[in-house]
């Protein structure tokens, strides 16, 4: 039988502050791009994460991966970094990167990256708000 | 007697953050929620209000007249802010659900008609966390 891949995710979710502002641009400038996002005194989200991984169950476990791990990973790379903080001011992450869900998504792709095995695919799906979410790779 | 619910969201930035106190009794009792710098929350808002209907019209109240009030009065003062900082009638307040609930609560029963009276706020500040206010 050839292997079969499937796909296993995990929810997890984080609230943080942010502001959209580019400081190459005028107030005016980004007034004008990023409207009320851009408020001097931040505004902020309940962000949902949902993390895929894609691969051939382990032969022995028959697991992709195992859900706490990944859960555990989670935690530890995303929530105490984002986690009820101000993504413009408390993180390393978006001091020169503007914080927009594209943004955040392809960071935390990264920060998961190297702790999944290469033979497995990641999917990063976030949601800003129940109704605005981006997905990264495309 | 019907009661009908209007739903309307906003997002904003906050924290909890007594000023009477040090930073450390602020650490312990509000934890994560302290941070200095702020952290935020999509709020979803369902204003009920309650009476008779209207025999012409076959309303409680027109929706839409009061998506426009929670919208003059609630929303464009909420949406996009910080709740500590930018809020005039939260000015003075802890920027805790319960408090937000009231205040919204006193916010908008000053601009509903006589015979339309408000049932309840409940605001979700998570999606697994929410509060009631009833006006008592």
């Amino acid at each position: 039988m050839a292997p079969k891949k499937v796909s296993v995710f995990r929810h997890e979710h984080f609230n943080a502050a942010h502001r959209l502002y580019n400081p190459a641009w005028s107030f005016e400038k980004n007034d004008a791009v990023f409207g009320k996002c851009n408020n001097p005194s931040f505004h902020g989200h309940n962000y949902e994460l949902i993390v895929k991984v894609t691969g051939v169950p382990d032969a022995s476990t028959g697991y992709v991966i195992d859900l706490k791990e990944l859960s555990d990973l989670i935690k530890r790379e995303v929530h105490e970094r984002f986690d009820h903080k101000n993504l413009n001011l408390d993180t390393a992450e978006f001091k020169e990167l503007n914080p927009t869900a594209e943004h955040i998504a392809i960071v935390i792709h990264d920060l998961l990256r190297p702790h999944i095995d290469a033979d497995k695919e990641l999917q990063i799906r976030l949601y800003e708000t129940p109704r605005n979410f981006v997905e990264y790779p495309a | 007697m019907v009661y009908l619910t209007r739903l309307e969201h906003f997002n904003a930035a906050h924290k909890l953050y007594n000023p009477n106190w040090s930073a450390e009794q602020n650490e312990l009792v509000f934890g994560k929620c302290a941070n200095e710098n702020w952290h935020g929350h999509n709020y979803e808002l369902f204003v009920t209000i309650k009476g008779e209907v209207n025999r012409d019209t076959g309303f409680l109240f027109d929706v839409k007249k009061l998506s426009e009030l929670m919208k003059i009065h609630i929303l464009e003062k909420l949406d996009h802010k910080n709740l500590n900082i930018d809020v005039d009638f939260m000015q003075g307040q802890m920027c805790s659900t319960e408090n937000l609930a009231k205040a919204i609560w006193e916010q908008l029963s000053a601009h509903l008609p006589a015979e339309v009276n408000l049932h309840c706020i409940k605001l979700y500040e998570t999606p697994r966390i929410y509060v009631e206010y009833f006006g008592d």
